[in-house]
């Protein structure tokens, strides 16, 4: 990193990175998601088909990405407040981010693992 | 190594006006809530039960007869509105160039804020008008 930039590197950026990245990601599917959920004042038949298509392989994987933005988003935003309202929080930021990580991927796996099990199942037969 | 400390905050003077503090405060308190509201609706969409193969018309008007989920999905929908269009306001007041005589700055903004509140609207509605009999 060149000196005398605002972006000093290592955990701290990069993780304020990675929030805004999710936070954009998240709110785009939020627009449609909020119009996908208006067609039920519409046509059921017409909202039924739409959501069918949320249940096929390639966006059910998609789902899974929505989650871990939306929980890493989540747990970072909790080390925010922390860094921002705890009077040690500066100084554990780095370690909170760690913990942030071990968190997300306790929740990812099994959450992935009941996300996924249908399409897994349909595909192999079973 | 010594532990590194922050420095005060060195963005601009744009952030000195009330109503910066106040969007500030804003995302860490509705950020709060959403983490319990969003997942927990992750939660219950995605991972229980069966998760999204399970969702339909007829699911949907079943968590709208009660008023917990009601109120849920309001809250939900506006707190999630107002964070998310308030992110992208502040990343596209940093990274929309400000040049004179082409305005991408604010029309990105104007575009976000009409997108924002028609959302907004669309989906407040349907929450206040949802129909079960309908079709």
């Amino acid at each position: 990193m060149a000196s005398g930039t605002l972006y000093r590197g290592r955990e701290g950026m990069w993780s304020w990175v990675a929030h805004r990245i999710t936070g954009v990601a998240v709110y785009l599917f939020l627009l449609v998601h909020v119009l996908d959920t208006a067609l039920v004042r519409v046509d059921p038949n017409l909202y039924d088909t739409v959501i069918a298509s949320y249940k096929t392989p390639i966006v059910n994987l998609l789902e899974v990405g929505l989650v871990a933005a939306v929980l890493y988003h989540a747990l970072n935003g909790i080390r925010i407040i922390l860094v921002d309202f705890w009077s040690k929080g500066p100084r554990y930021q780095r370690a909170m981010l760690w913990v942030v990580m071990a968190i997300w991927l306790v929740l990812m796996v099994p959450g992935a693992f009941f996300m996924l099990r249908h399409t897994v199942e349909k595909m192999l037969g079973a | 190594m010594s532990l590194e400390t922050f420095s005060a905050p060195r963005s601009g003077a744009k952030s000195r006006t009330n109503f910066e503090m106040l969007s500030w405060l804003f995302m860490r308190i509705s950020g709060v809530v959403l983490v319990f509201l969003v997942l927990g609706h992750l939660l219950i969409m995605n991972i229980l039960d069966g998760g999204v193969q399970r969702i339909n018309f007829g699911f949907v008007a079943g968590r709208w007869a009660s008023p917990f989920w009601q109120i849920w999905d309001l809250l939900q929908l506006w707190l999630a509105i107002i964070h998310g269009t308030n992110g992208l306001r502040t990343i596209i007041a940093d990274y929309a160039p400000q040049k004179p005589g082409r305005q991408v700055r604010f029309w990105l903004q104007t575009v976000l804020m009409i997108s924002a509140v028609f959302v907004l609207f669309a989906g407040t509605l349907v929450i206040f008008t949802f129909d079960p009999t309908i079709g």
